[in-house]
């Protein structure tokens, strides 16, 4: 019996060993190596930390590492100040059919493919666009008006990009506040701000944290939202990977690139759960 | 808070307009008779879409061997990806579920991994890795390995990484309600151990079986952070529409986007059936 029982774990744990070993871990060790070896000549290669010196020391390298750092940071604030009404309405406002169909609504868009979004905010924002157009319509402006390719423009695509997955864990954490705490709080003489940050706020950590974890990693590994809609002026450090990778074919720089890509996206997320006071089992549990 | 004020409701409108308005522009421009995806409107056709190419000298992408390519390639990955991840998500969901051995945390920890890595890490991992694999290989065999190189294959492998784990948590979901005292009865009743997979426990999980195809074929067909790292000479749909929307495209791009809307709301719409069925 026993030899027999361990050939089914054997044969049912096959696959995911497979799957982890062959996509994930050796190919992560893979580009750990490859990340620490510097290039000395045609083909020959030695161990070495120059492809992370070199991003030190190119300004363009770690500028666009700190923008992307720092950009995702704002649209994450960004997508939480803007999901938190809603979600707040769909969990405690909104009953029964108009609750389930809000939250249809909401997700219905991010089933539709990154592109496809990308490109309606380019026919929208681009200086033949339709809201250029409407303005000159309307004669509010003189000419055409370019609002494509600038900071705004991807800030703007990746917090739509992002609110969703801040709304579902938000509004699956507000789902369970008890009425009768909120109502305690007005009896006491709470204001509705007093309320919203002493009760409301507190209670939607778990949900603020998950939401916020997501959002932050989604944006800070997103390709095609910076480089189509900030066009020469995105500037994302996914794009440095991209390009030294594809275009140069420089694979050690652009490991080293994503390598720290990774410890970036990491480190966030520890900090965020550091100071949230949350572990990541409840926070993933939460999304 | 159950009396919302005129301006929280005013905001809730806004917010709904705000996103929709990309996706309506997105799917109205795509019946626009004009070379270009941009107002003035100039009256509605159907070229874009069945066009031969005669009124705005490019064809509309029915006609188009570039899309019609670009889809048999996205099938060609979105297919093969889908039935392995039902069937290996099926294996994983009994590691999960039913089997008991030490480190089985730390296996299922190891699962969700793929859902935190960026895709582009996950692209270039996979590339990085399996060229060292065909060159060390290639230099034992003495034959090209072209397998392993960027392609479809490794298309295929690179969006697995992912999606498996996303199949995987749909059928363990599923597998987790299961009432084993069925499959009991049924052993007892004489049956044999693959006889039971097949009359008891298969049937109760089809439902999220199909559920997790679907989701994958969606999250295959429209990735696009993994398959730009690895694609070869054969690009899949998101790939063709990127170099379309870098270039400045016509309303063919339009054309193709509404398409896709469609095929995603009919099979976003086929898994609530079936995750509803799922009760």
């Amino acid at each position: 019996m026993k030899p027999a029982r361990n050939l089914t774990l054997f044969l049912l744990l096959a696959p995911a060993v497979i799957w982890l070993g062959l996509l994930i871990i050796l190919p992560h060790v893979e580009i750990l190596v490859l990340s620490l070896s510097e290039r000395v000549g045609p083909r020959v290669y030695k161990f070495g930390f120059g492809n992370y010196l070199e991003f030190f020391t190119e300004p363009l390298y770690w500028r666009t590492f700190a923008r992307t750092a720092i950009m995702s940071i704002l649209v994450t604030v960004i997508t939480l100040v803007l999901a938190f009404p809603i979600a707040l309405y769909i969990a405690r406002v909104a009953q029964g059919r108009l609750k389930a169909m809000l939250l249809l609504l909401c997700l219905l868009p991010f089933w539709v493919s990154e592109l496809v979004r990308t490109l309606g905010w380019m026919m929208l924002l681009r200086e033949t666009g339709l809201i250029s157009y409407l303005l000159q319509m309307t004669g509010l402006v003189g000419q055409p008006v370019e609002m494509l390719y600038n900071d705004g423009a991807v800030i703007l695509g990746l917090v739509y990009g992002g609110l969703l997955f801040m709304i579902v864990p938000l509004a699956n954490a507000l789902e369970s506040l008890e009425p009768s705490v909120v109502e305690a709080g007005y009896d006491l003489g709470g204001s509705r701000w007093t309320v919203l940050r002493r009760i409301v706020i507190p209670h939607a950590t778990p949900g603020i944290v998950a939401g916020s974890i997501i959002v932050f990693m989604l944006t800070v590994g997103n390709f095609a939202t910076p480089v189509l809609l900030g066009g020469k002026n995105g500037l994302w450090f996914t794009e440095q990977i991209y390009a030294q990778f594809i275009t140069r074919f420089n694979w050690p720089q652009g490991a080293a690139f994503g390598m720290l890509l990774l410890v970036l996206s990491s480190a966030i997320v520890w900090a965020g759960l550091r100071l949230s006071g949350q572990s990541l089992g409840t926070t993933l549990r939460q999304a | 808070m159950n009396r919302p004020s005129l301006l929280w409701k005013l905001y809730i409108a806004a917010f709904y307009i705000f996103l929709f308005a990309p996706l309506l522009v997105v799917a109205i421009f795509a019946f626009n008779a004009s070379p270009f995806p941009s107002p003035p409107w100039k009256g509605w056709t159907l070229e874009w879409f069945i066009g031969n190419g005669s009124v705005f000298g490019k064809p509309g992408i029915l006609m188009d061997p570039i899309w019609l390519t670009s889809i048999g390639n996205s099938l060609k990955v979105a297919v093969p990806v889908a039935l392995l991840a039902v069937l290996l998500g099926t294996v994983n969901a009994w590691v999960l579920e039913r089997a008991e051995f030490r480190g089985k945390t730390i296996v299922a920890m190891m699962m969700l991994w793929p859902l935190v890595i960026p895709g582009v890490i996950l692209g270039i991992s996979i590339l990085a890795f399996f060229s060292r694999v065909a060159n060390s290989l290639e230099e034992v065999l003495q034959t090209d390995l072209d397998l392993l190189r960027p392609g479809l294959p490794l298309v295929i492998l690179g969006q697995l990484s992912f999606i498996l784990t996303i199949a995987t948590l749909i059928i363990a979901a599923r597998l987790r309600k299961f009432d084993r005292s069925l499959e009991e009865a049924a052993l007892d009743l004489g049956a044999s151990r693959a006889h039971v997979l097949r009359t008891v426990t298969l049937p109760f999980l089809s439902p999220a079986l199909v559920g997790a195809g679907l989701v994958a074929l969606l999250m295959s067909f429209e990735n696009f952070n993994t398959t730009l790292m690895l694609v070869g000479s054969d690009p899949p749909l998101p790939i063709t529409m990127y170099g379309q929307m870098r270039e400045g495209a016509t309303p063919a791009i339009n054309a193709i986007s509404l398409l896709l809307m469609l095929g995603v709301g009919g099979i976003a719409s086929l898994f609530a059936l079936t995750s509803k069925a799922q009760g």
